[in-house]
């Protein structure tokens, strides 16, 4: 049999659920340890006796062996869970309580407890999506800097905080619990961040964007099976991953360049995920909440669904911009609305809109703010100018893949110009 | 052909370090699948072998029976392999793309002694 693409990485976070169940939050290093001797002794009967029928239950039974064992040895010496202390203590209900652990539905909600425990408000942003992509998805801290472009150590750094505060805590969050509304709303802004750094990262690798993603939305998706958690906000926010998800292939192309949403084949982007994102899009919009995700995904709804760039809705887009800048402005959502103009009444008052911007210090060191400018000032048959503002975007892209986009940008304008 | 008995050897850092994150498990996993195979198919492996736990009993003369060998010793054999290769030579070479040597860890080669009439 063959290895499932990222098993073990998928495996992981459902056994530590399942551990941390029996040994209590305070032994999550236990947990772990007990993960990766599980993980060697499947590297070593694996590659002698070939991969088994149900590898991701193979590791469990190996990791619930382990900890049964660990449990008998152990319970004089160390305090487990506090919810199953009591069980673990008599060999009559021992097997049992171990075995309940592993339960399907235990591991899920296990899986959520931790998802919230994460997002602890003791934490920063980045300590909780570092740590939710450690615990829950199973990334080293290695991968995780690959991604952020971050330092290896500042990421271990993190991660070894974010441990530090679980391990405090008396257990993983309750969901019963009165504060559950907040930390919902602070596991959805987790999400949110985690989903855009594999949208937009900043990694030159395509496989690192397409795995955030793809946890974003696994997580996201576990999330809509608690009844409590499954408000419209919630479901905004799997619509809003499945529609931007969906485009996400054709944003580089084969040569792993940054792709125009106008150069795009559209044919490549996913349709059965589109209309998953338009179902969700629909069930979040049964109430009258209205949050910066339903917004953002009425936006990226309107983007997927449109045969192409001309046939756009792009006064519906430019009203959602509106919106937008009420309720969560930025200058990243005032620079996509003057886009947006640029679409709907043309580039004149593309520029004009654009250009009202230009004191803005965040977008001065924003490439796509140069760049925006550039393909106004083509439009406007602006070589010149189009090609002065691809060299400053050049000069602030973050990374290859947008320096070289930007840069290729550049030549066209070159040769516009000759 | 030949016979010769591959002695797969490592440390713990070394097989930890091979393990890394589950990411790094699943690749060095593949490694040794593809590599495995590759023997397979070219007719060179005779007996995949047995991993063998870490640990055990150490007898020594008649009474002396020890814990071990130690987990902290360097190179600790975690399994074997039944090679079928032309001389030593060959089976040197085909020891290089053994994914062990990539975590530091060391394959030993050793001749199954043959009956010589």
């Amino acid at each position: 049999m063959e290895l499932t693409e990222h098993l073990f990485r998928h495996v992981s976070g459902r056994l530590i659920a399942a551990l941390v169940r029996i040994f209590g939050v305070h032994n999550l290093a236990l947990a772990e340890d007990v993960v990766q001797d599980a993980f060697c002794r499947a590297l070593e009967m694996w590659k002698v006796h070939g991969v088994p029928e149900n590898p991701s239950g193979w590791l469990m039974t190996v990791a619930r062996n382990r900890a049964l064992d660990i449990v008998r040895k152990q319970r004089v010496s160390r305090t487990f869970a506090p919810e199953v202390a009591r069980q673990l203590e008599s060999e009559w209900t021992l097997g049992a309580t171990i075995d309940e652990a592993f339960a399907f539905s235990s591991v899920r909600d296990e899986q959520l407890r931790m998802m919230f425990s994460c997002c602890h408000p003791q934490l920063t942003e980045d300590v909780q999506v570092a740590l939710i992509l450690n615990i829950l998805c199973g990334f080293g801290a290695v991968e995780i800097a690959n991604a952020f472009l971050a330092g290896r150590s500042a990421i271990a750094k993190r991660i070894a905080r974010g441990k530090h505060v679980l391990a405090q805590s008396r257990g993983l969050f309750d969901l019963a619990d009165a504060d559950f509304a907040a930390r919902l709303s602070s596991v959805r802004r987790a999400l949110y961040l985690l989903f855009s750094e594999g949208y937009h990262s900043a990694s030159a690798e395509a496989a690192v964007r397409d795995d955030l993603c793809a946890e974003a939305i696994r997580l996201v998706m576990l999330l809509l099976e608690f009844p409590d958690a499954a408000n419209p906000e919630t479901e905004a926010l799997a619509a809003l991953f499945h529609l931007q998800s969906a485009r996400l292939a054709s944003r580089l192309d084969a040569g792993g360049d940054l792709n125009l949403l106008v150069e795009q084949d559209r044919s490549r982007w996913d349709a059965s995920t589109i209309s998953k994102g338009v179902v969700l899009l629909e069930r979040a919009s049964r109430g009258n909440a209205v949050s910066v995700y339903h917004i953002e995904a009425a936006i990226a709804a309107a983007h997927a669904t449109a045969p192409d760039v001309e046939r756009t809705d792009w006064q519906q887009i430019v009203t959602l911009y509106d919106r937008l800048m009420t309720i969560a402005p930025s200058p990243i959502v005032a620079l996509n609305r003057a886009i947006a103009i640029a679409q709907r009444d043309g580039p004149d008052r593309g520029f004009d809109a654009l250009h009202a911007l230009a004191g803005n210090e965040r977008l001065k060191q924003y490439p796509f703010y140069a760049a925006a400018l550039a393909s106004v000032e083509l439009r406007r048959g602006h070589a010149a100018a189009a090609q002065r503002h691809f060299a400053t975007a050049a000069a602030l892209a973050r990374n290859a893949v947008e320096r070289r986009f930007l840069e290729r940008r550049q030549r066209e304008c070159l040769t516009a110009i000759r | 052909m030949s016979q010769f008995l591959y002695l797969y050897r490592s440390s713990d850092t070394a097989r930890q370090a091979a393990m890394g994150t589950p990411e790094r498990a699943q690749q060095s996993m593949q490694r040794w699948m593809k590599w495995m195979r590759e023997l397979e198919t070219n007719g060179h492996l005779k007996d995949a072998g047995q991993p063998l736990e870490r640990t055990g009993k150490v007898v020594r003369g008649h009474q002396a029976v020890t814990d071990g060998p130690y987990t902290e010793a360097k190179d600790l054999v975690g399994g074997f392999s039944l090679i079928e290769a032309r001389d030593i030579d060959q089976a040197v070479e085909l020891s290089r793309g053994c994914p062990i040597l990539d975590g530091g860890g060391s394959v030993e080669v050793r001749p199954v002694m043959k009956m010589d009439m």
